[in-house]
């Protein structure tokens, strides 16, 4: 787990914008790839809400969203969480496509859903346009480490080899998983937002809230999945 | 069981359908002679909101046919492409997670369970079973599915077999077979019936093209795979079988709200409307609070308690927004909606369901929640509406009948269905489930293929109980075992007029449409 965060190089050019206007809000397409029970969901959930419940198995996808504040920008992530089943193979493509961050998911301590990250791998890699998405591969619940059937290192070298980034996580105890969202994001910012229409600025609808807490109903604009 | 009384009761309906002298004079005591579908307490005042007419015989009547000419308004346009991807990709084999069912079906204890359910390709190929594992049960399956091919090649079907206390059903829905074993009373039809809903949640998640399509490209295939992690949602399709009312009755029902409420919630759904909304529905907890539909697009029954068992089933839409395929059997069979499923808030049990003929449109969707909750908030029924949640029920103690404990009352052409909660002598689930169980039984007598009964009251040691159907409404009245068949009979019309008094509340009287 001694990956890096990458460092986001501060483009002087928008530095000094961020002096004269508000921060900029962009947004961020995060896919959750994986098969079923690896904790994409907990995952997303401690992404959004910092906590942790047993959840029951997702049905379809499930959208979600969380705003990351970074040194010049904000993120708003859109988090589609899709469900990981085969019977939903076909609709995945809609949420991979035009993702700024696809996450990779599979459980250390379940061989075959490492071998299933590959998989998806494989198909996400078809799709790929350089500098397009960020790829991490996410070894999760870290924290059985007396079932664990895929090592540190096997998970590292698969990443090195393919040129993904790469964390071991806990959803449960929460290890790891903030500063992968941070790193994800700084990774975003610096690969898909340098480019010319990377990232599209995100314009804040006036939305209801019936509880007062404004993320919850964060609407958004209409960009299809 | 006062299995006299039951003799001379049954006899009323003698195999035909016009009452017998004693329903005559049972009738002509009741408040409303002549009740037709249509003016019944319940009823609709424009439009049914569901399907609706032979709702229960619909179930058991091959209606494929039918279903083929529904409208055009789904486009399976991009199913060859998904079919591709299904049956074509070689995938790593995947193990299944073990199930918490595991049970050794060798047993005493796996053989004593009351209903059994299997599911298995036409190559007799395990795909479902309620109890114990498919992979421990392929030789039986294997057996079962030779039962039913001897029968075919002599140009037959094999529909049942009873023996020894215990029934046998067969429901052959090419591609797949479906055997229920059921020690209960239930007649076959009613066995059947509940067979058919499992066909349809089956291909509530699949589409019958791509199951069709599947088999006829590999008649081997193991389509466990892909009902892999929605095998809950038979499990406890299964249970709500034995538990719900509503999938008895062929209907649903509704949250009591005063019917100013509902208006402004109705008006404030339908003014949310987007070019591929077909549905939209607004639930609170298995409650309907209020439908919409385009206009000419009905919503079937088995379609909605298919929703509600996919929305009650899982816990995963609480958290962020849903957006699943899905496809509503009764309304094509061919094709899936895209339903976008969300609470209204975190922790409400106000669940909104906008279904889509467009996978790509959940932006729009979301959009058309946040208009509705837009409009929603700014009046004063959205208050109404949580308050009604804090009294999602009510007391039988409200009709002011003594003797009854209980009642299950269904409006005929609206397709909707009221009850009281179980009163203390049924708070137990065991004696909840045995209630359900004398409604059934009702139910059977009632709907019997050969010699269906109008009016049925039946004495027990333990309870009363009445059954009603006429043209309008199907009652089901259980009293203590203390009353007297006369008080019954007076009980009914007390209660109609109750009912109707309390239609605005309990029932949906004017469904709005985009
Ligand atoms: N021990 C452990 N269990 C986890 C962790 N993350 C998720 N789980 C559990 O794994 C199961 C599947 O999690 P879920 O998030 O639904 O997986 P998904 O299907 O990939 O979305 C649930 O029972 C979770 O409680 C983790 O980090 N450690
Ligand atoms: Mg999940």
């Amino acid at each position: 787990m001694g990956e890096k965060l990458p460092q986001v190089q501060g483009d002087p050019q928008l530095r000094r914008d961020t002096l004269s206007r508000p921060v900029r809000t962009l947004r961020a397409k995060m896919v959750l790839l994986g098969s079923s029970g690896v904790g994409k969901s907990s995952l997303a959930l401690r992404f959004c809400k910092d906590e942790f419940r047993n959840t029951s198995p997702t049905v379809g996808c499930a959208y979600l969203t969380q705003v990351m504040h970074l040194s010049d920008v904000t993120l708003r992530f859109e988090i589609w969480d899709t469900a990981g089943e085969e019977k939903y193979h076909s609709v995945t493509p809609l949420y991979y496509r035009g993702a700024h961050a696809a996450l990779l998911v599979y459980d250390v301590s379940k061989r075959d859903t490492f071998i299933r990250a590959q998989v998806w791998l494989r198909e996400l890699e078809k799709q790929y346009v350089a500098g397009s998405t960020v790829l991490w591969l996410v070894g999760n619940k870290g924290d059985l480490a007396q079932h664990r059937q895929v090592s540190v290192q096997e998970g590292q070298s698969l990443a090195n080899d393919r040129g993904l980034l790469f964390t071991e996580t806990s959803a449960l105890s929460g290890d790891q998983v903030d500063k992968l969202l941070l790193a994800v994001a700084h990774r975003v910012y610096e690969c898909v937002g340098a480019q010319q229409g990377g990232l599209s600025e995100w314009q804040e609808t006036p939305h209801v809230d019936l509880r007062r807490r404004n993320h919850l109903f964060a609407s958004c604009c209409k960009v299809g999945p | 069981m006062d299995g006299e009384a039951q003799r001379a009761t049954a006899s009323w309906g003698n195999g035909t359908l016009a009452p017998g002298d004693h329903l005559r004079s049972d009738r002509a005591e009741s408040p409303t002679p002549g009740l037709v579908e249509g003016t019944e307490p319940g009823a609709g005042q424009k439009s049914a909101m569901f399907v609706h007419a032979q709702s229960f015989e619909d179930l058991t009547a091959e209606a494929e046919e039918e279903v083929r000419r529904e409208a055009d308004i789904n486009n399976p346009g991009d199913s060859e492409e998904e079919l591709n991807v299904l049956v074509g990709e070689k995938e790593p084999h995947l193990t299944s997670e073990s199930k918490s069912k595991e049970e050794d079906v060798s047993s005493e204890a796996w053989r004593s369970h009351r209903k059994h359910v299997f599911v298995l390709s036409e190559a007799g190929k395990p795909i479902y079973t309620r109890y114990g594992t498919e992979e421990a049960l392929s030789s039986t399956m294997g057996v079962m599915m030779a039962l039913v091919s001897v029968v075919e090649s002599e140009k037959n079907t094999i529909r049942s077999i009873h023996a020894d206390g215990c029934k046998v059903i067969f429901l052959t829905k090419s591609p797949l077979v479906l055997v229920g074993v059921s020690r209960t009373s239930q007649s076959d039809k009613e066995l059947l019936r509940e067979l058919q809903y499992i066909y349809y949640q089956i291909v509530s998640l699949l589409t019958l093209t791509q199951l069709n399509h599947i088999f006829q490209h590999k008649q081997n295939y193991d389509l466990r795979r892909l009902l892999a992690g929605s095998e809950y949602l038979t499990d406890n399709l299964l249970h709500r079988l034995d538990r719900d009312p509503g999938l008895l009755l062929s209907a649903v029902t509704c949250l009591p709200l005063a019917s100013s409420a509902r208006d402004t919630v109705s008006s404030s759904l339908q003014a949310a409307k987007s070019k591929n909304l077909v549905f939209s529905i607004l639930l609170a907890g298995d409650r309907l609070v209020t439908l919409l539909r385009k206009k000419d697009q009905f919503l079937h029954h088995i379609d909605l308690h298919l929703v509600f068992n996919l929305v009650g089933s899982s816990s995963s839409f609480r958290e962020g927004e849903g957006w699943t395929p899905i496809c509503l059997p009764k309304f094509n069979t061919a094709g899936f909606f895209h339903a976008h499923i969300s609470y209204l808030e975190p922790a409400s049990q106000l669940c909104l369901i906008l279904v889509s003929t467009d996978r790509e449109d959940f932006f729009n969707m979301s959009e058309c929640k946040q208009r509705f909750l837009e409009r929603l908030s700014r009046r004063t029924a959205y208050q109404a509406l949580k308050d009604a949640l804090k009294s999602p029920t009510y007391s039988v103690e409200h009709v002011g009948i003594p003797e009854l404990r209980h009642f299950l009352y269904k409006s005929k052409s609206s397709g909707l269905y009221t009850s009281p909660e179980f009163p203390d002598v049924y708070i137990s689930d065991s004696e909840q489930e045995r209630l359900m169980g004398l409604y059934q039984e009702l139910h059977s007598s009632l709907h019997h293929p050969t010699r269906p009964l109008r009016f049925f009251y039946r004495c027990g040691e333990r309870e009363n109980l009445l059954a009603w159907v006429t043209s309008g409404f199907e009652l089901y009245l259980c009293f203590s075992p203390l009353g007297t068949k006369a008080l019954a009979v007076a009980a009914v019309t007390k209660l109609l007029k109750w009912i109707r008094k309390e239609e605005d509340r309990l029932f949906i009287l004017s469904p709005l449409t985009y």
